[in-house]
């Protein structure tokens, strides 16, 4: 955090009346803390600690009370067939388990990556002075402004096999021979998936690079165009550069987003093996298929996963939350 | 020489304004198609039309009278409502503590903050919903009230926190000077500062809370209780072929119109509060 702004108005005053005043200032602020803490401590950290707890019990929906210690038997356990075969069980050999994280990877990389260069395109238009700037901004402030089931269910209407847009413009500019169910196939159910996500967040990332572009000195540009430094080389060598740490952290913050996707695969492709994300299937173990421990032996390992992939972006990228260099 | 320099720079403007007009359409057809759609009556729906082509309020008046939309309405004003003022109450006096008071762990505390606000909500989805069980409000709006201050309160004590920290020192000066408690200068001295901060952070906090599918999905089971989103999501005609698209698209409509319409009326307010909780944050 940037520290060196902090406050010290005392500073000014006696070294004794000082520290006293800190002193005060200090106690008020723990005072202050503690209502907020304690929120926070009831409403995440008591569930997370309980979730992580029912992973390892033999909890299900409707006794949960009675919950049993059972240890790793959710994750891995092995089991002695009657034949004497010997099966491999748990959360750490299930495929569709696999399956749901490939699909979350697959997914967040995908999507993040269009939405960081979509972002940076209409963060460069945005940051260019035009007639029309403001309608521009506006426009892109409706899609993030949009309920995320909402866009879903344009989105699912405007993909419909028989009677979505989509399919009709494709077929009159030829860019399709026949319609396409694309929310039902499993080759275009994740493209549909991808599409709609970048389209409803790519703004807020546009946002964030816009504040990042904003703090670039412009007589940056002027020297470059008086050396006669060609534009793209001018993107490349000051832009991003300079961009790099506003770019970091909206990734970072996208990357999460992503990472926990849910409601938008839920509405949009239902049941699509092919988009099923760790989210969606957690929550289908948990409340639909009566494995609840199960379930939370899901949640707690994408936790970890989250945490983990978390803390490598922030090591190997460098990310600092105050904003970089400034 | 001066005419080929001025072919140039006409292609260069006329690629850019194309640009400009696929980064608009490309925002904005999605939902012009659904207040399209919303509009049509009967099996107009299944015309497919780029341009209006009939109006009817057909679809508006049956989302609006027949089930429970209007009760769903009323339960999402009153929960994100209720989220809100909760959060901003707490989050007040924690910025405060978190932006101008150097003490040990700050922070540490500030990236707790950050973790949680960040948090994939699914993995406290079992502890949270044992919890809401033991406290005998599953199934109302206090269990929406309570699990969105998961994310509505570390978001708002962040943005809260970079508003008051950029706050000059002065403005402190002359209460402290005059022995006012840091109570008193939160109140009297940063209260009347902040409104345009709480009333961005609010905003925000408020357009989650509306949106928020998961908990809303998992922490209530009847139509009386649901929220818009989910009530959204589970409208369905008689059977999985007759999916009533022309009410969903109204449904849509009215709960996006309020939402599009503050966004663009507080449009710098919500940018600057994004860019606080992002970049700076």
């Amino acid at each position: 955090m940037a520290t060196d702004v902090m406050a010290t108005p005392v500073a000014a005053t006696g070294g004794k009346i000082k520290s006293e005043l800190m002193q005060q200032r200090v106690r008020a602020a723990r005072w202050f803390l503690l209502p907020m803490l304690i929120a926070l401590a009831v409403v995440a950290g008591w569930p997370l600690l309980r979730s992580i707890y029912f992973s390892f019990t033999d909890a299900s929906l409707n006794n949960i009370d009675g919950a049993e210690w059972i240890g790793f038997g959710n994750y891995f356990r092995v089991q002695q067939l009657a034949s004497g075969a010997v099966r491999y069980r748990g959360l750490l050999v299930d495929a569709d388990w696999w399956n749901a994280v490939w699909n979350t990877l697959r997914f967040a990389a995908t999507s993040v990556f269009f939405e960081a260069v979509l972002g940076m395109v209409v963060a460069l238009v945005l940051n260019a002075e035009f007639k029309g700037r403001g309608i521009v901004r506006a426009a892109i402030l409706i899609p993030w402004a949009i309920p995320t089931i909402v866009s879903a269910k344009m989105w699912s209407w405007m993909l419909n096999d028989q009677f979505g847009i989509l399919n009709d413009l494709g077929m009159r500019l030829g860019l399709l021979s026949q319609k396409v169910a694309w929310t039902a196939t499993a080759e275009t159910a994740m493209q549909a998936v991808l599409v709609v996500d970048i389209w409803k967040t790519t703004p807020f990332m546009a946002l964030l690079i816009l504040a990042g572009l904003q703090m670039v000195p412009k007589d940056i540009y002027e020297a470059a165009e008086i050396d006669g430094v060609h534009p793209i080389k001018q993107f490349f060598r000051i832009t991003l550069p300079l961009v790099r740490p506003a770019l970091m952290v909206a990734i970072i913050f996208r990357l999460l987003d992503a990472l926990r996707i849910f409601d938008l695969i839920y509405v949009l492709t239902p049941n699509s093996s092919a988009t099923k994300t760790m989210s969606v299937l957690a929550r289908e173990n948990l409340f639909d298929f009566d494995k609840f421990a199960y379930g939370s032996a899901m949640s707690t390992l994408l936790f970890l996963i989250i945490a983990i992939l978390t803390i490598v972006y922030i090591w190997l990228g460098k990310v600092r939350f105050d904003g970089g260099d400034r | 020489m001066g005419a080929t320099f001025d072919l140039w720079k006409i292609t260069k403007t006329t690629l850019f304004y194309a640009l400009v007009v696929v980064i608009v359409v490309v925002s904005v057809f999605p939902f012009y198609y659904a207040i399209l759609t919303s509009f049509k009556q009967g099996t107009d729906i299944f015309r497919i039309t780029y341009w209006p082509v009939s109006f009817s309020l057909e679809n508006y008046q049956s989302v609006l009278s027949q089930g429970s939309f209007p009760r769903n309405l009323l339960n999402s004003i009153f929960v994100a409502s209720v989220t809100v003022i909760l959060a901003l109450f707490l989050a007040v006096t924690a910025a405060f503590a978190l932006s101008r008071v150097r003490f040990r762990g700050r922070g540490f505390l500030l990236m707790v903050i950050l973790g949680v606000s960040m948090f994939p909500q699914i993995a406290v989805l079992s502890g949270l919903f044992e919890l809401i069980r033991a406290l005998n409000i599953y199934n109302t709006p206090w269990a929406l009230i309570f699990s969105y201050t998961i994310f509505t309160l570390p978001f708002t004590v962040w943005v809260l926190t970079t508003f008051m920290r950029d706050l000059p020192i002065e403005i402190e000066e002359a209460a402290i000077v005059d022995g006012a408690s840091p109570w008193v200068i939160i109140t009297k001295v940063f209260m009347p500062l902040m409104w345009p901060a709480l009333v961005t952070t609010g905003l925000l906090a408020f357009i989650g809370a509306w949106n928020e599918f998961l908990f809303a999905l998992t922490f209530t089971s009847s139509n009386d209780t649901r929220t818009v989103p989910v009530a959204i999501a589970l409208l369905s005609g008689g059977s999985q072929y007759e999916i009533p698209w022309g009410i969903i698209m109204a449904a849509s409509v009215i709960v996006t119109v309020p939402l599009v319409a503050l966004v663009l009326i507080f449009q710098r307010k919500i940018v600057s509060g994004l860019t606080a909780g992002g970049v700076k944050g």
